[in-house]
């Protein structure tokens, strides 16, 4: 039977990876490029329709959440695919592990801190980016675009799960790195217009609650429902909302999705890492 | 609870028919061993013998395919494992660690992770003789540097138990002496030191009892003296004797050459002027001293060396598989 996990351990790995990460001033660089973006969509998001300032913050998450959605992924997936291989190839690895700590202990451990690190920045830089405008925001809005952030942060942690377990798989930091852009790539770049070929060659054969279970195999995706299907008036600008079945549009649902993608990948990790 | 208390006088390491496959590669055949509680043992190998595996069995690092796995009285893959690496300190070969902290910051870091009080940091950085550097960033520290902050790392708690790998590598002269120095007090409080290094003759007088790794197979175990004998190495005696007393020095060794052995070959003797060196078995030696010994102005018995009893084991091993 498996010795039960030492929360302490946890944290004290916890700890030191989001020290490294404040310390080396990765948290505030990308907080800095969140919070510049943030700011900089929220002022011109409306500039083609020749109009500047700020329009709503349903308007403003429409035009993030696309941003969001190439970036998120791969400061995530650049943030943990050397979390394991990179103290194996260093060397550092055994030492760690020959402590009274599990390996499981340092994977929980590696993620935590990662986890916070990617939570500091995404919250820190979102948050402050949208300061200038919060006399202008309704407290509805507010707890919107809270939301938003919320997902997104849920997005990065997906994605960071799925880094974790590059990081266990990879026999060296080149090839994890080199799997880390190929699963960006995939996911971010080639999904949807694979999903769009799919649609195309069935000739409406395939059902919306087919199409829908497909879309749930992308975090991204998911993370785009999560922020269409929360809000009535983003609801208006995508098409996907009137083809999607309400059962997979539920944010329960869509959430339970996202979690599963957190859970799933860092236990394959775990099985891999024994 | 279970409880990780060895008998005194138990073994420390215990393995008994442990072998470790590596899909079709065998890494260890069969190793049986027994590491006593206090000793100095050393292990010693040439690359790919079998002592990187060995260590990382003993560390819990990997399970063995084979064979059982004891270390301070716990199987290796036990849940109560973790207890007993609390009481276990490992140097590996290339102590790397985390540069961007100071060496201070590295030692709380693993001290929290022992469970050992961070109070107990600062006296381990004077023991290693770092107090002066604990808070520069590792990145900045030479290799015998970090080597000390790693034995330090690997000293945190006083453990029962400490495993040392090609621990002097990188270390000045000053830094080898002030290593040793140090082990001396930790032996003194009667921990169990496993160390490998390829310097043989810094270790062949400091360890009490050492095995030698052939192709993933003991090759020889003992102390020195068992091994040197296992190996019927022969010793020589170097004598300095002047022009005058030679004659009579080369009479009395003729004698003692005639004497009937042990069946390992008479005494041989060879002369360049006032020099003569003798290459004789371990039970000719007295007769021999005894013989030179009234004539000469000078005489040396060099025991073989760790290093030619290596060699003629992994030679003789090499022979026979």
């Amino acid at each position: 039977m498996p010795a039960p996990i030492e929360w302490r351990q946890v944290w004290i790995i916890a700890a030191k990876e989001w020290r490294d990460r404040l310390r080396n001033r990765w948290v505030l660089a990308v907080a800095a490029v969140f919070a510049v973006f943030a700011l900089a969509i929220a002022y011109f998001g409306a500039v083609q329709q020749g109009q500047v300032g700020f329009h709503g913050v349903d308007a403003t998450i429409a035009s993030l959440a696309s941003l969001v959605i190439y970036l998120v992924p791969l400061i995530a997936l650049l943030l943990g695919y050397d979390a394991i291989v990179g103290e194996r190839e260093r060397g550092a690895l055994e030492l760690l592990l020959s402590m009274p700590i599990s390996r499981l202990e340092v994977l929980c451990g590696k993620y935590l801190g990662l986890a916070a690190a990617l939570t500091t920045a995404t919250a820190l830089g979102f948050g402050v980016g949208l300061l200038p405008l919060s006399s202008e925001l309704t407290v509805g809005e507010g707890e919107r675009y809270a939301l938003f952030v919320a997902s997104a942060v849920l997005m990065g942690m997906a994605f960071l799960s799925v880094a974790v377990l590059v990081s266990v798989i990879a026999r060296d930091r080149v090839r994890a790195s080199g799997a880390a852009l190929a699963l960006w790539f995939f996911f971010v770049l080639v999904f949807d217009l694979l999903l769009m070929g799919a649609l195309v060659l069935s000739q409406g054969g395939l059902s919306s609650g087919a199409f829908a279970a497909l879309l749930m195999l992308n975090p991204a995706d998911v993370f785009r429902l999560l922020n269409v299907f929360s809000s009535d008036q983003a609801q208006g600008m995508y098409g996907l909302a009137t083809v999607m079945p309400p059962a997979w549009t539920q944010p329960a649902v869509l959430l339970a999705v996202m979690l599963g993608w957190i859970v799933v990948p860092f236990y394959f990790a775990h099985r891999r890492f024994r | 609870m279970t409880s990780t208390h060895v008998e005194p006088g138990g073994a420390a390491v215990s393995l008994a028919g442990v072998g470790q496959r590596f899909g079709a590669v065998t890494a260890l055949h069969e190793v049986t061993l027994d590491i006593a509680r206090g000793e100095m043992f050393g292990l010693i190998g040439h690359n790919g013998a079998g002592k990187s595996t060995l260590f990382k069995l003993m560390l819990g690092l990997i399970t063995p395919s084979s064979g059982t796995l004891h270390v301070l009285g716990q199987p290796t893959g036990a849940p109560a494992f973790r207890q007993a690496r609390r009481r276990i300190g490992y140097l590996p070969e290339n102590f790397v660690t985390y540069d961007n902290l100071s060496g201070r910051e590295v030692l709380h870091l693993f001290a929290d992770l022992k469970r050992v009080p961070r109070t107990a940091c600062p006296a381990l950085l004077e023991q290693v003789g770092l107090a002066g550097a604990a808070d520069r960033p590792v990145h900045g520290y030479s290799k015998g540097m970090r080597q000390r902050l790693g034995l330090a790392q690997a000293l945190l708690g006083e453990p029962d138990l400490i495993f040392l790998d090609e621990p002097t590598n990188g270390l000045d002269p000053q830094g080898i002496a002030d290593f040793y120095a140090i082990l001396r007090a930790v032996r003194a409080r009667g921990a169990t030191i496993v160390i490998t290094s390829h310097i043989l003759a810094e270790i062949q007088d400091r360890v009490d009892r050492l095995v030698i790794m052939h192709g993933g197979r003991i090759a020889a175990q003992g102390t020195l003296a068992q091994l040197r004998s296992g190996m019927a190495l022969r010793l020589g005696v170097v004598a300095t004797i002047a022009e005058p007393d030679q004659a009579a020095a080369l009479v009395a060794f003729a004698a003692v050459a005639a004497l009937p052995g042990d069946g390992s070959g008479a005494p041989t003797l060879e002369r360049e002027g006032t020099r003569f060196d003798v290459r004789c078995a371990a039970a000719d030696k007295l007769a021999v001293l005894a013989a030179l010994l009234p004539h000469a102005r000078d005489i040396a018995l060099h025991e073989p060396t760790l290093e030619q009893v290596f060699l003629g084991y992994g030679g003789a091993y090499a022979g026979s598989h």
